[in-house]
């Protein structure tokens, strides 16, 4: 069900502006793979290429290779919704669908790519659902809008949404940023019980969360505004936060920089 | 980063930190209003200049200064200008909603004389000046065809013209559609129907009539409303769907559906409300045009429910006649017409919103 990432030299521009350059990474399947760095250094740009969100801005194109089992995303006869649909994405903010049931949301993506039959989607909505932990709290309401749960419920509506489609990774954009400690807790823990089917790639700006949740960390940084971001530094997570090996990394991780 | 702390601490409050104030006596702005009512009739009506009108808008205007002296007087600068722009405000809500309530009197009074059972069921065929009866019938079948053709066409086109320029168009050419269609927005109603009778009318309509000549038709109608419903569904639907967040596009795409469902689906359905506003408008205003009808439909007394031959007459035109008609009966025939027209399209409104309401799932 994971799948493994090979990401080679890949550098992602929004029309003339270069926002990353030749990022090599590699991400075990199963993993938690953390992606910090300060604003505007390029992570959420490299997250949103590993599933081709990048390209849907006007302008926006990748360079380089990023292959997802040996197989090239970026190969000219890849269906994008195909990879999509295989690397699935969490937002910022959660996004229901505001004309959509608690239900209709889950399925969503099963419903839109052609399923019909309601015992599948029955079936489908609560697995994910309780993968999500959010079963016990909306199952007496699935009829009712999404948009009517609170932030954080709405998160992990979102979180069992994407699921749902049964993807091999699951990239994460800051998920926790808009959600209180609370609801971040409970999507973290979700995050550890993920972990056993999912590969994981998070990006987020909280360094605690990194140190607690990934197994792998990756550090992004830029020189000066307006240069490509670049990556510094991707080693496990408890080396990068007790003993990094590059300056800029640890006078990040110490607060001295960004 | 050493910054001197002191530069910004906060000043001292220039006055006592008390939190009341003298405040107006709350009978004092309607006495005001009264006292300047009095003082403008007997300006008016002493110097004999005009008349109630006059004494109003007089009144109104010593009312403001009046206002804006005794709040001064007792609660000082900012609070009398926040009161004389207040009572400025309500006067212009006032002034807005006086004619639409005047409109509605002026139709409901005099077009209940005719709203009559007999005005719905027959039409003006073989109907004389004497004759007090008569009605709309035919009126009525005409607008309800021209306008549902109308819509027919151009709901789809103008929707699909929004989704174009909106998710797909890129460069000159989504601009130039976008520019067109403003331009299209500025179309006189008589130019749509002179249009559609020199292109219609009188070059391609003779191939479809029976007889092979040129002819008047409903359809030559709908298509010239439809002219000049289409900007309008372009442009409502167009701002309607840059308002659905990307985040929803983004979260769709995101789960693999393919960019046309995720409109059709997603994105349409965000947006639904708001495009049936627009649609509405159109609709609306195409329902009140008398122009096209009368150039390309021709008018007539009698009832045609064959929108692509013969006369067709519509509600607008039936009241442009029934107004100029020199039959002492026609007058009231035309206000009832008229109360028809503005209730059958508020009726239409109504039905559309209550079916596009957002919130089938309630909360």
């Amino acid at each position: 069900m994971a799948k493994r990432i090979d990401a080679a030299n890949v550098t992602a521009y929004y029309g003339a502006f270069k926002a990353i350059e030749n990022i090599n990474i590699t991400v075990e399947p199963k993993t938690v793979t953390a992606l910090i760095g300060p604003s505007g250094c390029g992570k959420s740009t490299f997250l949103r290429s590993i599933n081709r969100m990048h390209e849907v801005l006007p302008g926006a194109r990748v360079e380089g290779s990023l292959t997802i089992d040996g197989q090239d995303i970026y190969h000219r006869d890849v269906d994008v919704t195909a990879v999509r649909r295989t690397i699935g994405m969490v937002f910022q903010r959660p996004n229901p669908f505001p004309t959509m049931s608690i239900f209709e949301n889950v399925v969503a993506g099963l419903r839109l790519n052609g399923v019909k039959k309601k015992s599948i989607l029955d079936e489908a909505a609560e697995k994910a659902l309780r993968s999500a932990n959010l079963w016990d709290e909306v199952k007496d309401r699935l009829g009712k809008p999404g948009a009517g749960l609170s932030g954080g419920q709405q998160q992990r509506l979102c979180i069992a949404r994407t699921i749902a489609v049964e993807p091999q990774v699951v990239l994460m954009d800051e998920p926790c940023s808009a959600l209180d400690p609370i609801s971040t807790l409970a999507i973290e823990d979700l995050m550890f019980q993920l972990k056993d089917k999912f590969t994981i790639i998070i990006v987020t700006h909280n360094m605690q969360q990194a140190a607690r949740v990934s197994d792998r960390t990756a550090f992004f940084s830029i020189e000066k505004t307006g240069d490509p971001g670049r990556l510094i530094e991707y080693d496990n997570t408890q080396k990068i936060f007790s003993n990094p090996s590059q300056k800029k990394t640890e006078d990040y991780i110490t607060g001295r920089f960004g | 980063m050493t910054t001197t702390l002191t530069s910004h601490r906060p000043r001292p409050p220039a006055q006592p930190p008390t939190l009341r104030a003298r405040r107006l006596p709350k009978w004092l702005p309607p006495a005001v209003a009264l006292g300047a009512l009095l003082v403008a009739a007997a300006i008016v009506y002493g110097a004999g200049i005009g008349g109630p009108v006059l004494v109003v808008v007089v009144g109104a205007l010593l009312y403001l200064v009046g206002l804006f002296a005794a709040a001064n007087a007792v609660e000082g600068r900012r609070s009398a200008r926040n009161r004389t722009w207040s009572a400025l405000i309500h006067s212009a809500f006032v002034l807005a909603v006086l004619p639409l309530a005047s409109v509605v009197w002026t139709l409901v009074t005099k077009g209940l004389e005719r709203f009559d059972v007999n005005f719905f069921l027959t039409s003006m065929n073989n109907i004389g000046a004497r004759d007090p009866q008569g009605g709309a019938y035919h009126a009525i079948v005409g607008t309800l065809i021209q306008v549902g053709i109308a819509a027919l066409i151009t709901i789809p086109i103008g929707i699909l013209c929004a989704i174009y320029v909106v998710e797909y168009g890129r460069g000159r050419f989504a601009f130039a559609i976008r520019f067109f269609v403003d331009v299209m927005t500025g179309i006189p109603s008589i130019v749509s129907g002179l249009f559609v009778l020199a292109f219609w009318v009188l070059v391609v309509s003779p191939y479809f009539s029976s007889t092979g000549r040129p002819g008047f038709s409903g359809f030559a109608a709908a298509l010239a409303l439809s002219v000049l419903m289409l900007p309008t569904v372009v442009r409502s639907t167009e701002e309607m769907l840059r308002l659905v967040p990307a985040p929803l596009r983004e979260g769709a795409y995101a789960l693999g559906v393919p960019k046309w469902k995720t409109i059709l689906r997603v994105v349409l359905p965000t947006a639904l409300p708001g495009i049936v506003t627009g649609v509405m408008l159109a609709i609306a205003r195409a329902a009140g045009e008398t122009a096209p009808v009368l150039l390309v439909a021709g008018g007539g007394a009698a009832i045609n429910f064959n929108p692509f031959e013969n006369n067709q007459s519509s509600l607008a035109l039936f009241v442009y006649q029934q107004a100029g008609d020199a039959s002492r009966y026609a007058p009231a025939r035309a206000w009832t017409a008229a109360l028809t027209l503005v209730a059958l399209v508020l009726v239409l409104t109504v039905a559309a919103k209550l079916l596009a309401r957002r919130n089938r799932l309630g909360r």
